[in-house]
């Protein structure tokens, strides 16, 4: 589905991404750590084609197309989703506003109708009950006020409501409290599927306790230094960075 | 003629013979005052507006009626700046209110007004308010009795049809003891140019609360002049929504004074496109200890647009615990735009919560690439935060009819690709 090769990218004069490969099947999820300024962030942030940084080489392919060739809003459409480390707040635009002018443009993309207004309110309600959020949540401007958690599950509730084909969650489970935690990743477990895959971006072990990867790679000044399967996360959380970092 | 030749009562003569004087020496304000240094009004002075005579045609308002008289409420409607009993719905009112012209008011409530008229704000401030009090055909008067709390918002329209019409009114609002009242007031006209000078002046009694919405769609060639002066008693609570839509030149200044404890949220959203200047200078003035003040006024401006922005909190040696914020916040849309941003804070007491902050800029690119990331493009992501960014301001409006009118307005006034009414 996914398929990364030497990518390298800067910003101004600094390289942030020193050459990183990485491949993804559908169906796969796949957990990237590293400490704090290792590039998680500009990784996440490069797939879905945030502006501002500058892609000095490599390739990135997905579903056998250029990914990096295509504009935001397409790799969105294309099944492409990004949960935000740091959602953004919207005053004066609604959150139910934003759901719905975000499916039917992934909608309309795929050459299908504009959806029911009955059939979106019925999924919009079953998706805010699978995440245990107050439906009130639905009317208020998106992410204005709310708390950590509070924004984070927002951002899972419009994942299970667009389907992502590839979902990236960068560090969705900071901020969260372990009640939270436990809402969130039932919510991201109900979404697996054979034909999904995801990145989990995350700096601690715990959520790996809830979302079982089946590969961690470790990410270090912009390079993945060790790859494994889900019990490299445990390694990491009894030994620390340091011991990858060194290698 | 004039509805209120025949009002004669010497305070009045005297008052006005005072403004007329006043503003036979000063005229209008020059841009060498500090006030209206970004103001240039001498376009006024050129055009030789007329009042409004007899003579001239009546117009069918009917069309204008239909958008703008807000149902589920009392409405005046002023025409030309004279009252017409014919168009305003005042039936039903509870009797502990009185809600009629200024003309009538002048009679049947001349005590009242000749406590309050020009209380509030005298000819001094001002050339504008000078020629209002001196040359006021009409208005409304308001008087809500102690303990009175009115189910629906009372409206005053008003209308202007004449082309190069001058027309000065004015509105006396009294709240008294633990009333509340939502008012409105809508200035709209037909497509020319001519002059509206309306001076307002709201007195809110101890514990009492009056909202106050001004939603001026004057016509693409007009210059409005709006004045709102507010004395606020103790523990009193004052809110204003004022939106600037219409008028080539319009200028509004909205001044309030705070005694012990009240509170004042000032809000504003002006939208300016083509050669439009919208001007808006607030002062709150905190008199006395814990008063808490609210502003936030937020302009848009395309084209060769100007907006002003000159707010003013003073907070006096007495008023000590005063809690205030102050924001001015421009979306400038093109390079030819330009808004100037003045917040001033004037502060003589020394244990008080003031802030203030302006931004005059363009949409937020983190805020662009958030709703691209879910599969919106960027025209129609631009389209959106802009109108979000007018729409916090419209849904501060709790009367549903009213927040629609308003709705209908902005969206008038914006691209409407993105924008999915059955939603907002
Ligand atoms: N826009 C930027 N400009 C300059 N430096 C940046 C920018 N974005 C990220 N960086 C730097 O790149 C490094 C990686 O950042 P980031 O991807 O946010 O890391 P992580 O998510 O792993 O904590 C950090 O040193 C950070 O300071
Ligand atoms: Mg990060």
């Amino acid at each position: 589905m996914l398929s990364i090769k030497n990518l390298t990218v800067s910003v101004g004069d600094k390289q942030i991404l020193k050459g990183i490969n990485l491949e993804i099947k559908a169906g796969e999820i796949h957990a990237i750590m590293g400490p704090n300024g290792s590039g998680k962030s500009t990784l996440s942030h490069i797939l879905s084609g945030k502006g501002g940084y500058e892609v000095t080489g490599g390739a990135v392919t997905y579903q056998g197309k250029d990914l990096l060739e295509m504009p935001p809003e397409i790799r969105a459409r294309e099944g492409v989703f990004l949960a935000f480390q740091y959602p953004v707040e919207i005053a004066g635009v609604s959150n139910i506003y934003l759901l719905k002018a975000a499916l039917n443009s992934v909608r309309k993309y795929h050459g299908l109708s504009e959806v029911d207004a009955m059939d979106f309110l019925t999924l919009i309600k079953e998706k805010v009950r699978l995440l245990e959020m107050d439906e009130k949540f639905l009317y208020r401007a998106v992410n204005e006020g709310f708390s950590g958690g509070e924004k984070k599950r927002n951002e899972i509730l419009q994942m299970a409501i667009l389907e992502p084909k590839l979902c990236i969650l960068d560090e969705t489970d900071s901020g969260l409290d372990i009640d939270a935690l436990k809402v969130v990743s039932e919510g991201v477990n109900s979404l697996r599927s054979p034909d999904r895959a995801f990145i989990m971006v995350t700096h601690y072990q715990r959520l790996l306790d809830y979302i079982k990867p089946d590969y961690v790679h470790v990410l270090a000044h912009g390079q993945i230094v060790k790859s494994g399967g889900a019990e490299l996360a445990l390694e990491l959380e009894e030994k620390g960075y340091s011991w990858v970092e060194a290698a | 003629m004039n509805a209120i030749a025949k009002n004669q009562q010497t305070w009045l003569q005297a008052l006005r013979s005072d403004a007329l004087t006043q503003f036979a020496a000063q005229g209008f304000p020059s841009p060498r005052a500090e006030e209206w240094r970004y103001t240039n009004v001498s376009a006024i002075e050129k055009k030789r507006f007329l009042p409004v005579s007899d003579a001239q045609t009546a117009v069918d308002v009917t069309d204008i009626l239909t958008a703008y008289q807000l149902k589920e409420a009392w409405s005046l409607v002023l025409v030309d700046g004279c009252f017409h009993a014919d168009l305003s719905l005042l039936d039903g009112l509870p009797e502990a209110v009185a809600v009629m012209s200024m003309a009538n008011a002048l009679d049947s409530e001349a005590e009242t007004l000749q406590r309050t008229l020009g209380q509030a704000v005298s000819a001094m401030e001002h050339g504008f308010v000078a020629f209002n009090t001196a040359h006021f055909t009409d208005g409304l008067f308001v008087r809500i009795a102690a303990k009175q709390v009115l189910t629906k918002p009372i409206q005053v329209l008003h209308i202007a049809t004449q082309a190069d019409s001058l027309t000065a009114t004015r509105t006396v609002i009294i709240a008294e003891t633990m009333a509340a009242v939502e008012l409105v007031e809508t200035f709209v006209g037909i497509d020319n140019s001519y002059l509206s000078a309306a001076v307002t002046e709201v007195f809110v009694e101890d514990n009492a609360a009056v909202t106050l919405t001004k939603v001026q769609c004057e016509a693409d060639k007009a210059y409005h002049f709006g004045g709102t002066y507010v004395k606020q008693a103790r523990n009193a609570r004052f809110t204003h929504h004022n939106f600037a839509f219409g008028s080539l030149l319009a200028r509004c200044d909205i001044h309030s004074d705070l005694e012990d404890a009240a509170e004042c949220e000032l809000n504003g959203l002006y939208l300016g496109a083509k050669r439009q200047h919208l001007d808006n200078h607030t002062r709150i003035h905190h008199n006395k200890p814990h008063g808490i003040s609210r502003e936030l006024y937020k302009g848009i401006l395309d084209d060769r647009a100007r907006g002003v922005f000159q707010g003013r909190v003073i907070v006096a040696e007495d008023a000590q615990k005063t809690d205030s914020t102050m924001n001015n916040r421009n979306l400038l849309l093109s390079a030819d735009a330009e808004a100037d941003t003045k917040p001033q804070l004037e502060i003589y007491a020394d244990d008080v919560k003031c802030g203030h902050g302006v931004t005059v800029g363009q949409l937020d690119d983190k805020s662009i690439f958030y709703l691209q990331s879910r599969a919106i493009d960027e025209e129609t992501a631009r389209n959106m935060l802009t109108f979000a960014f007018a729409n916090e301001m419209v849904n501060k409006i709790n009367i549903p009819a009213l927040h629609d009118l308003v709705l209908a307005e902005v969206l008038k006034r914006f691209p409407q690709q993105g924008i999915e009414q059955d939603l907002l």
